[in-house]
């Protein structure tokens, strides 16, 4: 009886919802449309690419945030900071490998930002697997909120640490990739740059879908994911697999760092903050745990960005994107793609 | 059992003695450490102590009590401390309004937790039926709205710059009263600008009336049903409670005590400026209760007040302290700035202060997940294990 009605309630707030998120859906496409007529199409498409560059950023960093919240229910606040971390260790690799700025990359050149690549990522993923071990595994019996405060804690560590290298300063990217322009129509045209930084971004996004899907230990994540008990008592390494997803996290932090600086050719200790925000917005957007809906909030925060700082102001952007997530989830509260879970 | 039970009470009780105990002895401690201005000071940093306390209070009533993880306290707390700038200051006066409104501070504390509780509301009404981390960032994209629209909206809040020359409270007409002129000198002449004993004492009442008033709740039928829901929100639905305005009640109960607390630090400070409620002060503010142990009050003062000695005592003379044992001990040339980009002792321990608090909350949260003065239940759920 009371699930019967229950349910009717949910169908009609469902359906006032939506109604009235149709409603706003057109009252905000009128004004945007608007803009967008008065700017012209060749800016629309200039700043459609820039953000989806800016998105496919985002992303790289909310699939880290959302895979960590799907296996142990833990909003790391530190892994915005590790994006940070993955940009200044690749960083300090670049002379060693010959890349300064004004030099044609040519082959040599790819392999070296490559391996660049590797070494970052893979010096990332071992210092968040090494957080994990000593920040988080101690307190994975301990009250929800415990490795939450860590997860803070290690967020100023791991800032305090990159403010003691470099200290407060806007740090330049030497300015590699090539900067030419390929035609799109009349007026408009796209930076090789951003085709790189997407292309990049869509290369992980589906290695990381195959590598869940099809490998044994993103089987065992999944399964972990879903119950951690049940997966250990079908003989799954649980300890094993955790670290394995935060070490593939920072994996991707570090090449969205890199991106990031390459893209932009400059980096600051602090800039993790608010990349974490954003990209942490960006999962919970999608549904929260779930890898696609993930890489599609961040396209989607990218977009609203860049539309929102081209056509409006950019100081109010901060106001659009927090709003319309906390609309989104006022009408669909398990973001985009995310499931109903039944409450416990 | 019970023994364990009346170990606990009283232990509680011991905290709450101690700490009365202390404020009453603090303005004499601290006028006989450093006499003069400086013991001022000490007092000064004491009322801003309490700010923190009020929050982390309210704070607690969200998170301890109701279990809901709100990330944007400072939000309340904010609207708190601009509902004063407003509605006290001369700043209305170059807004659209042309009008300034100089309204008592007495109350302005009414409004302003009058305000916060509605804000609350407004937030919480369409959200408070999502689920627990969804509803965390939903507080924090709102925690995130709120100074940006203080920024933003620079015609009516001067945006960047902050309002600033706010009034400082005075004495109610009726005390005042009578007594002028007369040889009760206390009151005659009586100004809390710059008056930091005057400060430390309306907080020591102001956080007696919210501990009085959030532990009776705590103790009450809306108490019973916040832990009811906490613990399992379906159960307590089946037992009759009302979880939406169960949970609501608690969330504008929390942004009522915050806003209460952003007056009098408006007051205090006499300026109002957005980035004083940023990101990091909602986490600063859950990491006291966390600390201090969540759901239980005295725990939450106790947290409260030992992050705010660390962060604002300990971290802040660090660099001056640490220059001063390396001259005391005869290693005086760390101070001065040396080959290979050594910037100098002081310089160098304040480029480790960020690390350090880091380090320190780690820690403590190794050694104590709890918390320092935890609540019965959530003890004894730790020590036996039960899961979320």
């Amino acid at each position: 009886m009371s699930i019967a009605l229950q349910r009717t309630r949910s169908i009609a707030n469902g359906r006032l919802g939506s109604l009235l998120l149709l409603l706003a859906l057109c009252v905000v496409l009128i004004v945007v449309g608007q803009r967008v007529l008065s700017g012209g199409l060749s800016f629309f498409i200039q700043i459609l690419v820039f953000g989806l560059a800016n998105g496919a950023i985002y992303g790289l960093v909310a699939l880290g945030y959302t895979m960590v919240y799907g296996i142990i229910e833990l909003i790391n606040f530190a892994h915005g900071d590790l994006v940070t971390l993955g940009a200044f260790i690749g960083l300090a690799f670049f002379p060693i490998f010959g890349l300064v700025e004004g030099k044609d990359l040519g082959i040599i050149g790819v392999a070296a930002l490559a391996a660049v690549f590797l070494i970052a990522m893979v010096l990332t993923g071992g210092i968040n697997v090494l957080i994990e071990r000593v920040a988080y595994r101690p307190l994975r019996n301990s009250p929800r909120l415990a490795p939450l405060i860590t997860a803070v804690g290690m967020s100023f560590v791991l800032q305090g640490i990159m403010y003691l290298w470099k200290g407060a300063f806007q740090i330049h990217v030497p300015d590699i990739l090539p900067g030419t322009r390929l035609p799109l129509g009349p007026g408009a045209s796209v930076g090789v740059k951003d085709l790189i930084v997407i292309a990049i971004a869509v290369v992980l996004v589906i290695g990381l879908n195959l590598f869940i899907d099809r490998t044994r230990l993103g089987k065992a994540m999944r399964a972990t994911a879903q119950d951690r008990d049940a997966a250990q008592l079908m003989g799954i390494d649980i300890n094993r697999t955790i670290a394995a997803t935060f070490f593939i996290g920072a994996v991707l932090a570090a090449s969205a760092g890199m991106i990031r600086g390459l893209y932009f050719n400059t980096v600051n200790f602090s800039d993790g903050y608010q990349l974490g925000l954003f990209a942490f917005t960006a999962a919970v957007f999608g549904g929260i745990g779930n890898i696609q809906g993930a890489a599609l909030g961040g396209l989607f925060i990218g977009l609203v960005k860049a539309y929102g700082d081209a056509y409006f102001s950019s100081a109010w952007t901060d106001v659009y994107v927090f709003a319309i997530l906390i609309l989104v989830l006022v009408f669909r509260p398990s973001g985009l793609l995310g499931m109903r879970v039944p409450e416990k | 059992m019970i023994r364990l039970r009346n170990v606990t009470r009283d232990r509680n009780q011991l905290v709450y003695l101690i700490l009365i105990v202390g404020v009453l002895l603090f303005p004499v401690l601290a006028g006989f450490v450093s006499p003069g201005d400086s013991g001022n000071y000490l007092l000064g940093q004491a009322a801003d102590a309490g700010v923190y306390v009020l929050l982390a209070i309210g704070l607690n009533v969200v998170v301890g009590f109701a279990g809901l993880l709100d990330l944007g306290y400072a939000a309340f707390f904010a609207i708190g401390a601009y509902t004063y700038a407003l509605l006290a200051s001369g700043q209305l006066n170059s807004s659209p309004l042309h009008h300034a409104i100089h309204l008592p501070f007495w109350i302005l504390l009414f409004v302003a937790v009058i305000v916060a509780a509605t804000a609350g509301v407004i937030l919480g009404a369409p959200t408070l039926r999502l689920r627990g981390d969804y509803l965390a960032i939903v507080t924090l994209g709102f925690g995130e709205i709120v100074p940006k629209l203080f920024l933003n909206l620079s015609q009516w809040t001067s945006g960047v710059n902050g309002v600033s020359a706010l009034d400082y409270p005075s004495l109610p007409i009726w005390i005042e009263g009578p007594w002028v002129g007369s040889s009760l000198s206390i009151v005659r002449g009586f100004s809390f600008a710059f008056n930091s004993m005057a400060y430390y004492w309306l907080m020591a009442i102001l956080v007696l009336i919210v501990v009085i008033l959030v532990s009776n709740l705590q103790r009450s039928r809306l108490g019973r049903a916040w832990g009811a829901v906490r613990e399992d929100e379906l159960a307590a639905d089946a037992m009759g409670i009302n979880t939406v305005t169960t949970k609501l009640l608690a969330f504008s109960i929390g942004a009522a005590t915050s806003g209460f607390a952003g007056v009098f630090y408006g007051s205090k400070l006499s300026l109002v400026s957005p980035e004083n409620f940023s990101f990091v002060v909602s986490v600063t503010i859950l990491v006291m209760v966390v600390l201090g142990g969540m759901g239980n009050i005295p725990g939450v003062i106790v947290g409260a007040l030992a992050i705010y000695y660390v962060l604002f005592n300990v971290l802040t003379n660090l660099p001056a302290n640490a220059k001063g044992i390396a001259n005391a001990v005869g290693l005086g040339f760390l101070n001065r700035p040396a080959a290979g980009g050594w910037p100098g002792l002081e310089q160098e321990v304040q480029r480790l202060n960020f690390l350090i608090f880091g380090l320190i909350l780690i820690s403590i949260m190794l050694l104590r997940p709890q918390g320092l003065l935890p609540s019965r239940v959530r003890k004894e759920e730790l020590e036996k294990g039960v899961a979320e």
